[in-house]
């Protein structure tokens, strides 16, 4: 009977508790810090693809502190929360990590469309920038409706072009009469490339055909029937995470269907996801925006400053995988934006709003790259106050049985059509919202 | 000693049948509001208001809903998420479509909506019942959602199926959703809004149609002998319960994420919802209140806990310490009592006021 009224007391103590002293958690004594939140999932359904990008944002931030002293002498504070890659539970992150640092968050990443879209009015409240890589809102690439919101290097759409691209110059030119075949996570996120899939198949001649997969993706036998049996489609495209890649994969490889005409998004080209399927997994295709691998001194500082002195955040072997340098992109895109806006604003901690000045500047040329000691590990970016993405472009990468290799040049999408269908989405979206135009002329 | 009844005589039949007949109760109540009302709002951080306070306040309409229709008239449902998606969505397109009518009165038109679509989904509730019925409601939610993900009429043609609260006023500059929406302004909004719904419900299960949901749940051939209508009854719960539940989507898309697609109101959610009244306490609105806060703030609280205590563990451990201790703590109020934290509570009450001199 005590016992049970010390659980009770206690369970209840638990739940008042919170309120009180949930914000004042982190009151650490960094002041020359800028805090770096993780919005990150190292747990759920989804945890393998969120693992191993979280250890490359955290590694990359971790080495800079040891090597650097930080950026510039600012030390850089990383905090993190994990959001299983459910929404509720990143807005519940995202409102516990804002206030939690020694300085305004530099920039937020969730690595998750969901949770990014339920964070824009959150982030431009908040005036703090939130850098979508590769994922979210594609229109969000106008500068001017979405003055806090970044998509660079590439957004869905661009990975579509991209892709209806490849498979038009491996077709010899010609897609009049194909059939292609769109795998998706049936969510916002697999939604995305839809609608310009569905443009490119009128331009182009090609016969789209739609195939959602409900979340988590582990059951896709009859989709993969109806594929093989009905469809038999030309090529298959694929925008998949998690466990929905590896089982799409597997089903795939039953089937017997030709692994290289078998093409992700870059979500879906990552180690994890063709591993299962063993040696039938080889042939099986993906874009990628950046290298992959450990051969650049960059991340060979990871490995020597953290790994060799075990202060590496997960396993040697997860060093240089895809998911991994993924992560490692997307801390060095935002450290180079508080860089660049270092050089503006003075070498200290800096605001939000300083942050997005540091973006919408960011110029990151090869040359830039090979400083970091990161040469050729991505391609050029430029943004600026209108153009939030900056290029787009991508690659096709090929699953030798091994290691992902390189099977295209880099793919330049269409931007002449993409940014009218940008432009276009965005301007509905400020419509709906009721949101004026930036004046980019007037911006700095 | 001080909760005693004693000397407060019932001298008419409204003071005997008032909602709080012990004065002490009404004093709390009044004070718990007040102090929510005033107080709350100055000492609570954005982060206590936006990812506490507002999703508890939510799913506390929520849970008042399913109760009416699973607590007092005893039809198990679970199309709540479906029913909170129609909520969600309705908002939406009146509000776009009418950007000039008032959001709250946007709010109670998706309500009503809602409750047209629980009504349609009531119907087989007339012939099916118990698990049956459960399965029967299930259909609804997986209709429900599959409509709004594949028309994309819904969205306003939103290329992800997403849609994002547009910026509304509940008057003059009292933005309660949208970027302008200040954490507090949608925590008194929804305060108020909440506390109102559930003085609504609270008379209704007291009035004619309550009791007759309540007859109906305690045994539905007696209640039909005794001249209740059935299908009067059943589906009237329907409607009630599902123009609550319509209120707390709308609510949860608008004033909890701001943006939302139909995934979030998958069956999961009806489960939780479900999972709020059965710990809660079935057939209590303060139940619904209690249900909600546990399965909303628990795990929030035992995320915590850890950095708290100044624990600094990595956060994947925390995230599976999080299930586990919720998991074990689920089952452990089931056994002490099995009739819900409400049922505690009034076993509280009643050693209240025997203390200090127990028999």
């Amino acid at each position: 009977m005590t016992l049970k009224r010390l659980l009770i007391g206690s369970a209840a103590a638990a739940l008042l508790a919170v309120p009180v002293t949930a914000t004042s958690v982190q009151a650490q004594d960094e002041d020359n810090a800028q805090y770096f939140p993780g919005l990150q999932y190292r747990s759920g359904p989804y945890a393998p693809s969120g693992i191993p990008f979280a250890n490359g944002y955290a590694d990359y931030l971790e080495m800079l502190n040891q090597r650097d002293g930080g950026i510039n002498g600012v030390s850089i504070y990383y905090e993190e929360c994990d959001t299983a890659y459910n929404n509720d539970r990143g807005v519940e992150c995202y409102e516990r990590l804002k206030d939690a640092g020694p300085s305004e968050p530099a920039a937020w990443s969730p690595l998750s469309t969901g949770i990014t879209y339920a964070l824009i009015p959150r982030a431009t409240q908040d005036r703090v920038p939130l850098l979508s890589m590769g994922y979210g809102r594609a229109d969000a690439s106008d500068g001017r409706v979405f003055p806090w919101i970044f998509t660079a290097p590439a957004t869905y759409w661009a990975g579509a072009d991209a892709l209806i691209q490849y498979i038009q110059e491996e077709e010899g030119g010609d897609l009049q009469g194909k059939k292609i075949a769109l795998v998706y996570h049936d969510s916002a996120y697999g939604r995305e490339p839809i609608a310009t899939l569905e443009r490119l198949a009128e331009e182009e001649g090609y016969e789209l055909s739609l195939y959602p997969v409900a979340p988590p993706g582990l059951e896709q036998k009859a989709t993969w029937l109806q594929i093989a049996r009905q469809l038999r489609p030309d090529w298959t495209l694929m925008w998949g995470w998690g466990v929905m890649n590896s089982t799409a994969v597997q089903e795939a490889a039953a089937i017997g269907y030709p692994m290289d005409r078998f093409i992700g998004i870059w979500w879906s080209g990552t180690e994890p996801d063709v591993r299962p399927a063993g040696n039938a997994g080889t042939g099986y295709k993906a874009l990628n925006f950046h290298a992959t691998g450990t051969d650049f001194p960059a991340i060979n500082d990871i490995l020597t400053l953290l790994y060799d002195e075990d202060e590496g955040y997960g396993e040697r072997e997860g060093v240089g995988e895809v998911n991994y340098n993924r992560g490692v992109l997307n801390a060095a895109l935002t450290t180079e934006a508080v860089r660049t806006a270092q050089a503006e604003f003075g070498e200290r901690p800096l605001t939000g709003e300083e942050v997005r000045w540091g973006f919408e500047n960011l110029h990151i040329t090869d040359e830039r790259w090979e400083e970091m000691g990161l040469a050729g590990f991505a391609r050029e970016i430029q943004l600026s106050c209108e153009d939030h993405e900056g290029g787009g472009s991508a690659y096709v990468q090929q699953w030798n049985g091994e290691a992902w290799e390189p099977a295209s040049d880099w793919i330049q999408p269409r931007n002449d059509e993409l940014r009218p269908a940008y432009e276009s989405s965005a301007a509905q979206y400020a419509e709906e919202q009721g949101i004026e135009l930036r004046d980019c002329s007037e911006e700095m | 000693m001080f909760y005693r009844e004693a000397g407060q005589y019932k001298s008419d039949y409204a003071s005997d049948q008032a909602i709080f007949p012990i004065r002490q109760d009404r004093i709390g109540v009044l004070l718990i509001f007040l102090f929510a009302l005033l107080v709350i709002p100055f000492i609570a951080t954005n982060y206590l208001l936006n990812s506490i306070l507002v999703p508890f306040l939510v799913f506390s309409i929520a849970a008042i809903g399913l109760n009416i229709l699973t607590g007092y008239c005893g039809q198990v449902s679970l199309g709540t998420g479906g029913f909170m998606a129609c909520g969600a969505f309705f908002t939406f397109k009146l509000t776009t479509w009418m950007p000039e009518v008032n959001i709250l009165l946007i709010f109670l038109m998706a309500g009503f909506g809602t409750a047209l679509v629980g009504i349609a989904f009531g119907i087989p509730s007339l012939r099916i019942k118990g698990f049956y019925l459960a399965i029967a409601t299930l259909a609804a939610q997986f209709f429900l959602i599959w409509m709004f993900t594949q028309n994309p009429w819904w969205t306003n043609y939103n290329p992800a199926g997403v849609i994002t609260a547009p910026p509304r006023a509940l008057f003059g500059n009292f933005y309660i959703t949208g970027i302008e929406a200040t954490p507090v302004n949608k925590y008194l909004f929804l305060l108020c809004f909440t506390a109102a719904l559930a003085l609504v419900a609270k008379n209704l299960v007291r009035s004619a149609l309550g009791r007759a949901w309540m007859a109906i749940r305690d045994m539905d051939i007696a209640a039909e002998i005794i001249g209740i209508r059935p299908m009067a009854a059943k589906l009237s719960a329907f409607a009630v319960s599902s123009f609550f539940i319509g209120i707390s989507g709308a609510a949860w898309a608008f004033m909890y994420t701001a943006s939302v697609e139909a995934l979030a109101f998958e069956v999961t959610r009806s489960f939780q919802v479900l999972f709020m009244i059965i710990i809660g306490g079935l057939g209590s609105i303060l139940g619904s209140f209690l249900g909600a806060a546990f399965i909303v703030l628990l795990p929030i609280a035992l995320s915590n806990l850890p950095a708290m205590v100044g624990l600094r563990l990595p956060v994947d451990l925390i995230a599976h310490l999080e299930f586990m201790i919720f998991g074990a703590l689920i089952v452990f109020f089931l056994i002490v009592e099995p009739n819900g934290l409400a049922r505690l509570w009034q076993i509280g009450k009643e050693k209240l006021r025997r203390w200090p001199f127990p028999y």
